[in-house]
């Protein structure tokens, strides 16, 4: 396994780091999707910790994992993983979102290393990951293509799109997970969408895929989802359905009336890294 | 029911003559470009793609359940294990050509002009041009090739193609043109839009030693009183007035340019700078934002003042109907052209 796993630091450690780093940048700029760095940290943690193969010094090495960012403003949160996976260097935390920096508010591949395409316009990732597949399949490449997307973007018509090809072409290395904290621009996604805890995962196996649901923020769990998509032997696409709770750790922000942008004071950004000092994992 | 003020609907009690009466004619939807006394060739791009991918390996083929209409059948059958049926879905089509183009294909993803330019285009735009993947999308039935109405009449692609950053635009004229685009931009490491003549295709260029360069408008004919400037079919069509109005006195050079963007504007302003000639473009494209007002915005910036003139198809949405009929009525026919140039020229 060519990644930083194997060291002695745990799953939860690197989760709790990951928070920091993107509370670090939060507080760079006085703002940031932080909500979403917060609830997706555990999922990224099992992600680049114990799923992933990858080369952090080599970030286009062709036997990498392939993570596919749909949703452009989780970056903040994919930038904390990859700091902390050691493919950025951690003091370009404070660049974040600044001219000139590798790190944009919103994830673009052109600008920063490790990142596999440009998110942003949501319903793309999962079109973009199904080619990647058909393509490693083409070069006789074992990696998985692994696309994060968002509970919001399963309204965009595009990725049933994907979702009904990938079907097709039985792609058994393409792994999606949805990160599901019920939560988009106007309000909560199950408000607009036919959606929600229970049933989502139906409806992806409806359309022929591996598909489960899991606590999100509970690592044990992630673990043993990855670890049943990844060894999977049906000839199938595998999606992870990660119930997330936007700002997970931070007990005063999760307790905040959550909405897609989460409001943090600016004197908060240095109240919520001292808060998670005081409950560092081993 | 009330009938919207851009109705066709003729009342239930107004008599509609016959369609013999009337001489009305009828074409095939996908029906090959008028070829009368000349020859055609064949799929000119599904053969061209099969010829390349023997040596190609990086070469695959993707469309959205319209192989059989836009030659890709051809290569389908050649090389079953590089074609892609992604079925009815052209986001689809278009970000997982991205995709492969990712990971080191040059992926070529075929549809209909009216749904790669209209559905597609975000996807278009943020996975594979913002990115500058080598992906090259060719499209059938453009401009007014059909006659099943605005569904399928793609006479907006230029203009919304021409607005995106980083994509190649291609307008070719007949199967000789066809062959040749389809080498080059599989050479090309960018995206490219092509727009494409299927099925059985004139071969009009091969009589005149043509031969396609990206990004290079060449003169096909010279001529003192008219320069055309064509893209696409219009440029067999301006050969044809040519030799038509030749025979009423009037030369006409025809400048052809199948690089819509980035346009050869050196090439065009230097002619058109010759002087003592009216400057016609003559697109199958709307007057917007297309081949003409292309022209003339080079014309204008490079401080090029001739008199100008567009043959194009009205900023309307067209109606159904036969296309040689069309053709007519929206002035696309050689008649239609020649008719006007004289006008012009005695304005």
């Amino acid at each position: 396994m060519e990644h930083p796993a194997g060291s002695n630091v745990s799953l939860a450690r690197r989760a709790w780091s990951i928070r920091r780093h993107a509370l670090r940048m939060g507080e760079v700029q006085g703002q940031g999707y932080i909500g979403q760095a917060l609830g997706s940290a555990d999922v990224l943690a099992v992600s680049y910790f114990h799923a992933m193969r990858y080369r952090p010094g080599d970030p286009d090495w062709e036997g990498r994992d392939r993570f596919l960012l749909s949703i452009g403003h989780y970056a903040i949160a994919l930038y904390a993983a990859m700091i902390e996976a050691g493919i950025l260097p951690e003091d370009e935390i404070e660049t974040y979102g600044m001219d000139d920096s590798r790190l944009p508010m919103s994830g673009m591949a052109a600008y920063t290393p490790g990142m596999e395409i440009t998110g942003g316009s949501l319903g793309h990732g999962l079109g973009i990951a199904v080619g990647m597949a058909l393509g490693l399949k083409r070069k006789k490449n074992d990696a998985f293509v692994y696309n994060m997307l968002s509970d919001g973007e399963l309204g965009e018509g595009s990725t049933w799109e994907a979702v009904m090809g990938a079907a097709a072409w039985k792609l058994d290395n393409l792994i999606a997970i949805v990160d599901f904290n019920n939560q988009q621009a106007d309000g909560p996604t199950m408000d607009a969408l036919a959606t929600g805890p229970g049933t989502e995962a139906a409806k992806w196996q409806a359309f022929g895929w591996h598909a489960e649901e899991v606590d999100g923020n509970d690592i044990d769990a992630v673990v043993a989802a990855f670890d049943r998509a990844r060894h999977l032997k049906e000839p199938k696409p595998r999606a992870i359905i990660c119930n997330t709770k936007m700002c997970k750790g931070v007990p005063f922000l999760e307790e905040r009336e959550i909405t897609h942008f989460v409001r943090v004071e600016p004197e908060e950004w240095a109240k919520a890294l001292a808060h998670l000092d005081t409950e560092m994992p081993e | 029911m009330t009938i919207g003020p851009n109705s066709r609907r003729t009342p239930a009690h107004i008599a509609r003559p016959k369609p013999a009466e009337r001489g009305a004619r009828t074409s095939a939807m996908i029906a090959s470009l008028d070829a009368e006394g000349r020859d055609t060739i064949s799929a000119p791009f599904g053969h061209a793609l099969v010829d390349l991918a023997k040596t190609r390996e990086d070469i695959v083929g993707l469309t959205a359940d319209l192989g059989k209409y836009t030659d890709l059948h051809i290569f389908a059958e050649a090389y079953p294990d590089r074609f892609y049926q992604m079925g009815m879905a052209e986001a689809l089509l278009m970000s997982a050509a991205a995709g492969m183009a990712r990971e080191g294909f040059t992926p070529f993803a075929t549809t209909y002009a009216v749904f790669a330019s209209r559905r597609a285009y975000d996807f278009i735009v943020m996975a594979i041009a913002e990115e500058n993947l080598p992906v090259k999308i060719v499209c059938a039935l453009p401009g007014l090739t059909t006659g099943y109405g605005p569904s399928h009449q793609a006479t907006e692609d230029l203009a919304i193609m021409r607005g995106m950053p980083n994509m190649t635009v291609l307008d070719p004229c007949d199967a000789v043109e066809t062959d040749q685009a389809t080498r080059a931009i599989a050479d090309y490491p960018g995206p490219v839009y092509m727009r494409l003549l299927r099925g059985k295709v004139p071969n009009v260029l091969g009589e005149y030693g043509y031969k396609f360069e990206l990004g290079k408008a060449k003169e096909i004919r010279p001529g003192s009183d008219v320069l055309f400037i064509s893209s696409g079919f219009m440029t067999m069509r301006c050969l044809d007035a040519a030799t038509a109005l030749e025979k009423d006195g009037v030369s006409c050079a025809v400048l052809h340019s199948p690089t819509i963007k980035p346009l050869d504007e050196a090439t065009i302003c230097a002619e058109a700078a010759k002087g003592g000639r009216l400057v016609v473009t003559a697109e199958n494209h709307s007057v917007t934002g297309g081949l003409g007002e292309a022209v003339a915005g080079a014309l204008a910036r490079n401080q090029v003042h001739v008199p100008f003139r567009q043959v194009a198809l009205p900023d309307e949405f067209l109606d159904a109907g036969a296309l040689p009929s069309l053709h007519d009525q929206y002035g696309l026919s050689v008649p239609s052209i020649t008719t006007r140039v004289k006008g012009w020229l005695n304005d």
